[in-house]
């Protein structure tokens, strides 16, 4: 049986000659997501929001939203959306956060259930109030800036340090990029979004030690070869290995998108994102920003020769 | 690393059929595991989400201004009380000034006996011993001229809410066990707050009508001599109170003091009023109350008195008799259902202080049931997709690959179960995850072992040096995931803690497998067949 390769062996990408043109689109990429985010924002959930989400689901044939819509605005209770979701009987209703503290909060559901009645079916209902919301934000952000501390710390005490701040380099790449792609699909942003970017954190860093660590390898056992050398053939050695783990990472988390239900979509799509984003960072972010984090072994191995030489005797083998 | 002991092999083998027995309980129904299968063998089952099972979780907020109202209004009845005592302390201006109750005395010989009355109402929550000062619940200072200020104590609050949060606890506790049916979970969390957890609960509005109630059932006279238009107006007369009717009925103006409290309540139960047949809640007093009861009640035949549920009438009879067998009937048009809600509400007694929700998350049981088809179907789907894919990319060792990742689902489906942990929706999305990220391990070992065979190695050595080399990369690659993951269970809850609860467990168990299943399979295979090449 022939088996299936999608690169062949030996491959001479020159992934580090385009390093520049890499860090260029990543660069613009990252500020516009900041731009983006700037100008239109995240639509952040009642996670962070507050406010109220209720699921409903008709009971006789498709739901008429405009009807939905218009029963609700008539309840004063500030702004409503009302939308589909995945199938036409199913009703998405977003209520946002009340004046008037946690009890006009709470009372949201039980006015909406009354004026609905019993002609749909409840699916799911959602409230969160103002003061909760405000702590689950701050967690969520202490997470990722904790678990990205820690990971660096580690990178740090297993690799050496220019290593640790070019996983986290990378990583914040995915980050910036992954919150980008909230803000210009206006995906809702909730709590498991915080989730997905924690998954993608690790996917991504992953990644990236698996590249490093052959780097690593590499730089011990050819002490003399230039780092842009050496790095691009570190990258070719595992390229097979990292484009197999992105594809079967992938194609689950494609059948998560496509048949995992309307619920968990917005987590699975933004991390099927990440992982394609977390698998290009680590080959064209990762790697050549050693280059310049260690300018020392970056440069013309002629003119460098002495100053290797004495770090080679340095480092231990 | 191609030898393995007996015991070596013994112990993975075993451990996978260990892991076996503990899932054969998932797929038989209760009553099969209590007739058929053996009391001694673990018979534990999947623990499902609310996401996946239905039902609600309530998180409760003490609401800590509330409550503080309440103290201090107490407190100045209690002051009040003080200086009225022989020989008498003249004072004006008495009252709650945000967080404190302030008054001034009038006569300046007096007010070092005032100060020695109202330290005696600082109330102490724990005496000085063991060396430590002694805890009050209020604090209280001196201005000039004979100001006193009473407020909270900090540590004294903390102590107080603390003890307000575990009676609030026992009284929910009461009150859904009386309900019958769910079995919810109740446990404190953080300072001021209660979750209530109730998995499988399919009225979740009652449920929340149940427990977020007060309950505060008092008794009061109704003025009649005050038209409910004149005190809306502010025309009030001292020590009286506006209060609404239940279901639209007249306000009207009754006592501000209570004659009788639901302290005062030994027993509810609903039953039918003999002539009309309508539902009611007849209660029963305790001893004292009886008495205070007969009392009031002689004293004021052919008066109303209100009774008052959490500011709220709820019915105004006239009191035609002294009541004095210590026993009586609310009416107040009920249903069955909300006149059984009554009577469990005063059995549990009232909570300590208010509560509000300060989060809700609801599932109906039609929903769990599509999010768990939703999850088989996509974790199927995905396993037979990457199952497909390590076929086609590693033949022979591919289906190495395969058995670990089929043994790797067993091993987190085992270990979730043993450990009762919580399996959510995005908890069957971080196995279906791991079904995709698994096989990282096995694709590092065999493109190693690819390399070592082309650097020149005979099969043995290129396997050895392949999976000793790439061990490393492994053990670095998955502990940087497994940061990741472990922070996302320290900071998650409900659904979210479910997808890095079954992240973790699935991580762990890769590298498990990696290290002993596949190598084990590896060096079987090579053991029996001898190859000559690796067919990598």
């Amino acid at each position: 049986m022939r088996l299936l390769r999608l690169f062949p062996d030996d491959t001479k990408i020159p992934f580090m000659r385009w390093r520049k043109w890499s860090f260029l689109a990543s660069g613009i990429a990252s500020v516009l997501c900041f731009v983006v985010l700037y100008t239109h924002g995240m639509n952040t959930g009642i996670d962070f929001q507050g406010g109220t989400l209720m699921e409903i689901q008709t009971k006789s044939g498709p739901a008429d939203l405009e009807g939905i819509r218009s029963q609700l605005n008539g309840l004063g209770l500030g702004e409503v959306q009302v939308q589909s979701f995945g199938a036409d009987d199913d009703v998405l209703i977003r209520i946002a956060r009340q004046e008037g503290g946690d009890e006009a909060q709470a009372a949201v559901v039980t006015k909406v259930q009354a004026s609905l009645g019993d002609s749909v079916d409840y699916r799911r209902t959602e409230m969160v109030g103002p003061r909760v919301s405000g702590e689950l934000a701050q967690n969520g952000i202490l997470g990722i800036i904790s678990a990205l501390g820690l990971i660096m710390v580690y990178v740090w005490f297993r690799f050496e340090w220019q290593y640790s701040l070019g996983a986290v380099i990378a990583t914040l790449h995915d980050v910036v990029l992954t919150i980008g792609f909230f803000a210009v699909t206006q995906v809702e942003f909730n709590l498991s979004s915080i989730a997905a970017i924690l998954t993608i954190v690790g996917y991504s860093l992953n990644d990236t030690v698996v590249v490093y660590d052959r780097i690593r390898e590499m730089r011990r056992k050819y002490k003399r070869l230039n780092l842009v050398v050496l790095l691009d053939l570190a990258i070719n050695q595992t390229l097979t290995r990292t484009t197999n783990t992105a594809l079967t990472t992938l194609i689950a988390l494609a059948a998560l998108v496509i048949f995992g239900g309307e619920v968990i979509r917005s987590f699975t799509a933004s991390m099927l994102f990440g992982v394609l984003i977390g698998t290009y960072s680590s080959i064209f972010i990762a790697a050549p920003v050693l280059i310049f984090l260690d300018p020392q072994l970056a440069g013309d191995k002629s003119t460098k020769k002495a100053e290797d030489d004495a770090e080679e005797a340095v480092e231990p083998a | 690393m191609l030898y393995f002991s007996r015991w070596k092999v013994t112990t993975i083998l075993l451990t996978i059929f260990v892991a076996l027995v503990v899932l054969i309980p998932n797929y038989l129904s209760s009553d099969q595991i209590k007739n058929y299968w053996p009391s001694w063998l673990p018979g534990r089952q999947v623990v499902l989400g609310l996401d996946l099972q239905g039902g609600v979780y309530l998180l409760y907020q003490v609401d800590v201004n509330d409550y503080k109202q309440k103290r201090l209004k107490a407190l100045e009845g209690d002051i009040r009380q003080a200086m009225r005592e022989d020989p008498r302390i003249g004072y004006t201006g008495l009252g709650i000034q945000g967080d404190v109750v302030q008054l001034k005395i009038r006569d300046a010989d007096k007010v070092d006996e005032a100060a020695k009355r109202l330290g005696n109402l600082l109330n102490p929550l724990s005496t000085g011993a063991l060396g430590g000062a002694a805890v009050t619940e209020f604090q209280f200072d001196q201005g000039s001229d004979g100001l006193m200020r009473l407020g909270f104590s900090e540590t004294g609050l903390d102590k107080r809410l603390g003890t307000v949060v575990q009676q609030s606890i026992e009284v929910i506790r009461r009150r859904v066990d009386q309900m019958g049916a769910v079995e919810p979970s109740i446990q404190r969390q953080g300072s001021d707050r209660i979750l209530v957890e109730a998995p499988g609960e399919k009225d979740p509005a009652r449920l929340k009508n149940i427990i977020g109630r007060t309950a505060q059932m008092t008794f009061h006279l109704v003025d009649l001599n005050v038209s409910a238009d004149e005190a809306a107006k502010g025309n009030l007369p001292p020590g009286e109170i506006l209060l609404k009717q239940k279901e639209g009925g007249m306000p009207m103006v009754v006592d501000e003091t209570p004659l009788m409290t639901g302290e005062d309540l030994t027993d509810a139960q609903t039953s039918f009023q003999s002539q009309t047949n309508e539902p009611v809640v007849s209660f029963r007093l305790s001893t004292s109350g009886a008495r205070k009861f007969a009392q009031v009640t002689t004293d004021n035949v052919g008066r109303l008195f209100a009774i008052v549920l959490d500011d709220e009438i709820i019915s105004a009879p006239r009191i035609n008799e002294p009541i004095t067998q210590g026993s009586g009937q609310i009416s107040g048009h009920f249903t069955v259902e909300t006149a059984n809600d009554l009577a469990v509400l005063l059995r549990a007694g009232a909570l300590p202080a208010k509560l509000s929700v300060a989060e809700e998350r609801t599932v109906g049981p039609g929903l769990g049931a599509d999010s768990i088809a939703a999850g088989e179907r996509a974790a199927l789907i995905g396993t037979v997709a990457v199952v497909i894919f390590m076929l086609a990319s590693y033949g022979l060792f591919g289906i190495f690959a395969n058995l670990a990742l089929v043994v790797n689902l067993i091993l987190i489906m085992a270990i979730i179960t043993v450990l009762q942990a919580t399996l959510t929706l995005p908890g069957i999305a971080g196995i279906v995850l791991t079904m995709g990220m698994a096989v990282d391990s096995n694709v590092l070992i065999y493109e190693r072992i690819r390399e070592e065979q082309r650097l020149g190695r005979s099969p043995v050595s290129a396997i050895d040096a392949g999976f000793r080399r790439a061990f490393g990369t492994i053990l670095d690659a998955n502990i940087t995931t497994l940061i990741a993951a472990i922070v996302l269970f320290q900071m998650g809850s409900g659904p979210v803690k479910g997808f890095a609860v079954t992240h973790v467990i699935g991580i762990v168990t890769t590298m498990f497998t990696a290290i002993t299943f596949t190598r084990l399979v590896v060096a079987t295979w090579v053991r029996y067949r001898r190859p000559s090449v690796v067919p990598l």
